[in-house]
């Protein structure tokens, strides 16, 4: 027996630090194995076994010659970047080759080490990587191995220390920041030169703990016992061994297979002692002395780490929330397996142990004791457990055995992209048999409530983050109230409240509104809200709960200010009419584009928002030479001409259009169009909206899209044009073929292409009305990129747009251009244009005509409004909610 | 070129501080919404034809509307604030995509700091006291450690290199623009600050000079976590090696739910602590609950207590806050920035020191 040495050496024997090797694959067969066939989910749980096992540190090395080992390292460490057991523990990235070590780097959000660098490639290089460890932010492990070699003895070795820890302090580097790596090599090889290797690295460790302050010795332990492959009892003992000895020399920390270390004094006596001979190089005859032993103690070779596997003792509910809990998804399908087997219907294990589990979650999230990551690891475990059991629900469905308890519609409001929340509550509905269609982020109400029409939801959930979304949740909800809706409404996402919901949202919606606080509470509400008994008065319960929120809440109220509506029609937008006449269109009345050539548009196409539709940021062309997305780019596009090629040459897309111009004067806030240019009879008239913020808010006028048209009171004849377009003529055939064929790529594809179409089209045709239709600007040269930035007089402004907020005033627009008979384009009870990539709006030619917002109004101008429109009052508060600067009486 | 006027500043800067409890200013919503400004008011003439809405893009502001940038920092001030910080939050080409403005985020940063520059300027010519200018860098609207995708945790939809880029144009046109510090903050994902402390390295050394770096975190809830997971210590331990000129934490809560994590910070951080709070949680509509009176008491009981050696306040709070904070920290004396023997401390998610 040895004893434990002194009380210091005790302490350093307690600090000393195990750094995880298995997620090696120069040391770990297995997990090469893993990595290479690709199966990146098992690799992750090696690197949880060595966290469990104790590893305080885990290596990461992806140097095999069959990887693309900076896209293997990148990969890896992001996925164990949002496993909290696992990155919880700093990591060391471990490459031969710089590149992956600096791939490596920039995914780590943790002070990091990097094994390594060395003297091997001269001073200058190995200054240089100092500095950029340090940019990095990380610690560096520094091999003794210089221009001339890997030092083998204990003088080479501290010199080579010696002059590299000199160097990077003198330049800067942290001592403490410096781990030295004197190299462990193989010993008990058979040559004779070999012996000492050992005892060469205890005493260059310990020159080097007593010269250089600060820095920190580690070291590859399995190297020492490589003569031994094959005989794992034999390479533990000579590592336990080892490291006794070299944690007595100073050694701080060393990279070994956590968990398969014996203990020192529980390696039996015989086997311990001719290990430690050829550790310490005690005896010439060691290395034979050791042989003659090694046999009676082989065992075949050991990859798998035992770890603790206590929890698998519970009872299987108890494990599936474990499981749940810390996202661990090794065992999850036997366990949802065995609960299966043991209850009626599979769907009792949604409900019950799986439920259960993700309450625990949702408890623990809700207090502040599980954070994100883990909750996004939950639901993976979950989607798994469920997609075991789908196979089971669907053949009872099969059988007429069951249904799904309902569908939802979800969606992230238009604006807003975070999405984790409304995923987790996806993932917790579909679990519990709920059909979800997920309609992802930046959603149009539109959309959302088409979609809801279209697959019979039962329910729609509306989530987001960031504030603006809570405005876009109150006009979602306007528009279920103002199309007749009167499903349930869910509200959720991190800003939203249940007193938000109440005063904000409820007056909006007369159906049943829930706030849904967190996923956890998901079910209980789509059930209550779904039960053919409990709905009516779930759904009036919970409304009585808003309205007292709401009355409280109004009681403290203040009013709002707005500008009176005369007072701001005395401050129009500033508009320059002296010495202005208004051009007059070449043609009047309406003219049709029938089959608009495509290749004309192709060459028009903004591709910048393409990409933003395939979620790649970035501005083209620059994109295409992006160093990240730049091949994803490149590829995407050149899908996409081949597409468009055959979008063009094989006719798949029709583009038409319609355009029109009218003599036109402005009435107040109104644009009276007249059938000819005697102006006796009005054909129509459009109504505008002004804006009524204070101008003591920076502002200086309130603007009306009327006043960029000459009053009739001026006596300047003056003239307005509408259009319409659509690129989207054949689609829906298209796109039922594509999904027909489960090829939503292609789908996505014509549905984006069409949508760009669209767009050209519309800045193609903005551009012959200027040159040619109506001629004001006959000579404008502008190449694509000043058309895309809008360097042109004049301006287009769509109905359902910020300065033209009232989508009826397309109801009027397809009155006198007839788009539905001369193009195809039709227009749906809430004013949405079919095909959907179409573009409509009026033209505005005077020079000072500009773009704004019309922004929050009063009652005042509402009740005008009304007046003009031959609305009541109440119809028009409905069309204009989401620009009310004032509760609504309901 | 050596900026001598910058570099007499940045001394002050390091007397101030070992002299006093500093004030920062506070958050620019508050103001900015009083505005009420409409899509016409962010476009300006520039940009009237510009094809997006630009409505809520605060940081064009600084080309479209200085009036309001510079009456905003001349009001923070006036209130007592010493170190004002630009109005650059969003101000990269990553955030700035939304809106297509990418090519302008450089540009946006050099005005921002320009008017910065400009009225702290105009202040110190008043009294001659030092008035400093810090370059804000936020966190862009993307995270480099946390998967988009619920199915592929491996995915990002940022990497390091993008980061990195986008910060370095945005801290050259800070510092053209006039700032004296770099603020790096509202930190949720440690990567992206690294990426942002690794270009801002990378630009100290073109310009052959170093400028103070603040680092600011930012716990976004009572789990005492950042968003991408670490501790504070974890954080700390992440960025120390740009040896800022001070660490902190803003943002996300109120001064009663971070005081634990200001006094974490304020234990391991061998430099100055900076800490710039909430006016409290955001209440149900947005709004902000605590009264400048309620700040002034937290943070002057911070300032008493040794924790902290800057302070000033973030969302929700106006030069009303400001001027109490400074009422409350007037005359106590900074924290005693502690001693901390070297060595080896790294990080993952916590903090863990090599013992030995």
């Amino acid at each position: 027996m040895t004893s434990t040495g002194s009380g210091e050496e005790a302490a350093r024997r307690a600090s000393f630090v195990n750094i995880g090797e298995r997620t090696n694959v120069t040391g770990s067969a297995r997990f090469r194995r893993l990595i290479l066939a690709g199966d990146y989910l098992a690799a992750v749980e090696v690197a949880r076994q060595q966290v469990d096992a104790g590893a305080q540190i885990i290596d990461i090395n992806m140097d095999e010659g069959m990887l693309d080992s900076e896209v293997a390292m990148t990969r890896f460490l992001n996925l164990i970047a949002t496993e909290p057991d696992i990155a919880r523990v700093p990591i060391m990235v471990d490459s031969s080759r710089w590149s992956a070590i600096e791939a490596g780097l920039r995914c780590v959000q943790g002070k990091a080490i990097v094994n390594s660098i060395s003297l091997k490639d001269g001073e200058a290089a190995f200054l240089q990587r100092a500095r950029l460890v340090r940019r990095y932010g990380a610690a560096a492990v520094v091999m003794a191995f210089d221009e001339d070699g890997q030092a083998d003895s204990a003088v080479r070795k501290f010199a080579i220390c010696e002059r590299s820890y000199r160097l990077l302090v003198e330049s800067g580097f942290p001592p403490e920041e410096i781990i030295f790596d004197p190299n462990i090599f193989a010993i008990a090889t058979g040559i004779e030169e070999h012996n000492n290797y050992a005892l060469d690295f205890f005493d260059a460790t310990r020159a080097i703990k007593a010269n250089l302050p600060y820095a920190k010795v580690s070291g590859g332990v399995s190297n020492v016992s490589f003569a031994f492959r094959g005989n794992d009892a034999v390479r533990e003992a000579m590592h336990a061994v080892f490291l006794y000895h070299a944690i007595a020399a100073g050694m701080d920390m060393a990279i070994v297979n956590a968990g398969a270390l014996p203990v020192y004094d529980e390696i039996p006596e015989a086997l311990r002692v001719r290990v430690e001979d050829v550790i310490l190089n005690r005896r010439p005859d060691a290395t034979e002395r050791l042989l003659e032993v090694a046999a009676e103690y082989k065992r075949g070779a050991r990859d798998e780490v035992v770890v603790d596997l206590e929890w698998r003792r519970a009872s299987v509910g108890e494990r599936i929330t474990y499981a749940l809990v810390h996202g661990a998804d090794e065992f999850i399908v036997a366990d949802v397996e065995e609960a299966r087997q043991g209850v009626s219907h599979p769907l009792e294990v949604i409900e019950g142990p799986l439920m259960d589990g993700m309450n625990v979650v949702g408890d623990l999230f809700g207090a502040g004791k599980m954070f994100l990551p883990q909750v996004v690891k939950s639901a993976r475990v979950m989607k798994k457990a469920v997609a075991h059991l789908e196979p089971f629900i669907n053949a009872l469905k099969a059988e007429g055995g069951s249904r799904t308890n309902g569908t939802i519609v979800m969606a992230t409001v238009k604006g807003d992209v975070h999405d984790i929340g409304k995923n987790i509550v996806g993932v917790v509905l579909a679990c519990n048999n709920y059909e979800v269609i997920d309609l992802g982020v930046m959603v149009p109400a539109q959309k959302i409530l088409d979609t809801a029409i279209e697959r019979h939801a039962d329910a729609i959930g509306l989530s987001g983050l960031i504030t603006p979304s809570l405005e876009e949740m109150a006009y979602v909800a306007s528009e279920m109230e103002r199309q007749g809706f009167t499903r349930p409404l869910l509200i959720g996402g991190a800003t939203t409240s249940r007193a938000h919901t109440a005063v904000k949202i409820a007056p909006n919606y007369s159906g049943p509104l829930v706030y849904v606080a967190d996923a956890s509470r998901a079910v209980g509400v789509m059930s209550r809200l779904l039960s053919e008994t409990q709905s009516v008065g779930y759904a009036s319960e919970v409304r009585a709960e808003y309205d007292a929120v709401r009355a409280e809440h109004l009681g403290r109220q203040e009013v709002a200010d707005r500008t009176p509506i005369a007072e701001a029609r005395a401050h129009p937008a500033p508009v320059r009419w002296e010495g202005y006449t208004p051009p007059v269109p070449k043609t009047l009345g309406v003219t049709v584009l029938d089959d608009y050539p495509l290749a004309e548009l192709v060459e028009r196409i903004d591709w910048t928002p393409f990409f933003q539709t395939w979620e790649l940021a970035g501005s083209y062309p620059k994109i295409l030479d992006d160093p990240t997305v730049g091949p994803s780019a490149r590829a995407l596009l050149e899908d996409a001409q081949r597409m468009l090629k055959r979008v063009v040459d094989e006719r798949w897309l029709t583009a038409r259009g319609v355009v029109g111009f009218w003599p036109a004067n402005a009435d107040g806030d109104d644009i009276d169009l007249y059938e000819d240019d005697s102006r006796s009879r009005v054909l129509a008239t459009i109504h505008t909206l002004r804006q009524q913020t204070p101008r003591n808010r920076g502002r200086a006028e309130n603007s009306a899209l009327a006043d960029y048209i000459a009053p009739a009171e001026s006596g300047t004849p003056d003239y307005l044009g509408a259009f319409a377009v659509t690129a989207g003529i054949g689609i829906d055939e298209r796109v039922a073929a594509f999904e027909a064929d489960h090829d939503d790529y292609s789908s996505i594809m014509l549905k984006a292409l069409a949508d760009r179409l669209a767009e050209a089209f519309a800045e193609r045709l903005h551009e012959r009305v200027r040159r040619e239709f109506w001629g004001y600007a006959p000579d404008e040269a502008l190449d694509n990129a000043s058309l895309i930035a809008e360097q042109y007089r004049g301006i287009r402004p769509a109905p359902g747009y910020p300065a033209c907020p009232d989508h009826t005033e397309k109801g009027t627009l397809w009155a006198i251009l007839e788009p539905e008979a001369r193009a195809g384009i039709t227009i749906t009870d809430s004013f949405a244009m079919l095909p959907t990539a179409a573009v409509s709006g009026f033209y505005f030619a005077h020079p000072d005509a500009r773009y704004f917002g019309v922004g929050r109004i009063d009652r005042d101008q509402v009740e005008d409004y009304a007046r003009r429109k031959g609305w009541t009052v109440a119809e028009a508060e409905r069309w204009l909610a989401p620009n009310l600067g004032y509760e609504r009486k309901r | 070129m050596v900026n001598h006027a910058r570099t007499a500043r940045i001394h002050a800067l390091h007397e101030a501080l070992a002299e006093r409890v500093v004030v920062l200013d506070g958050s620019w919503g508050v103001l900015i919404q009083g505005f009420g400004l409409s899509e016409a008011d962010f476009r300006g003439e520039r940009f009237k034809n510009w094809p997006s809405d630009l409505k809520g893009n605060t940081d064009l502001l600084n080309l479209t509307r200085p009036d309001i940038v510079s009456g905003i920092h001349e009001r923070y001030l006036e209130a007592g604030a010493e170190i004002t910080s630009t109005n650059t939050f969003t101000a990269t080409r990553i955030a700035q995509a939304d809106y297509r403005m990418s090519n302008l985020a450089e540009e946006m940063n050099r005005e921002g700091a320009r008017l910065a520059r400009e009225a702290a300027d105009a202040f110190t010519a008043r009294d001659g006291r030092p008035r400093w200018v810090a370059g804000a860098l936020g966190p862009t609207n993307r995270t480099a450690s946390i998967s988009p995708d619920v199915d592929d945790a491996a995915a990002r939809n940022v990497t390091f290199e993008e980061l990195r880029e986008a910060y370095y144009e945005e801290a050259r046109g800070l510092v053209d623009g006039g700032s004296d510090i770099l603020l790096v903050e509202t930190v949720f994902d440690t990567l992206n600050a690294k990426a942002a402390l690794f270009a801002i390295d990378e630009l100290f050394e073109a310009m052959g000079e170093r400028l103070p770096v603040i680092v600011s975190g930012t716990i976004t809830d009572l789990s005492g976590r950042t968003l991408s997971g670490q501790t504070a210590e974890a954080f700390w331990t992440s960025i120390k090696h740009v040896r800022p000129l001070a660490v902190g934490l803003n943002c996300a809560l109120g001064p009663k739910e971070l005081r634990p994590y200001v006094a974490e910070l304020s234990r391991v951080a061998d430099v100055p602590v900076s800490v710039y709070p909430n006016a409290g949680l955001p209440n149900p509509f947005g709004g902000y609950d605590e009264t400048p009176e309620s700040m002034a008491t937290a943070l002057g009981g911070w300032a008493r207590d040794g924790l902290v050696n800057i302070v000033g306040s973030c969302c929700g709070s106006t030069p009303d806050h400001t001027r109490a904070i400074a009422e409350a920290v007037r005359g106590l004396p900074p924290r005693v920035v502690p001693q901390i023997a070297p060595a080896l401390r790294l990080s993952g998610l916590e903090a863990v020191e090599i013992g030995g």
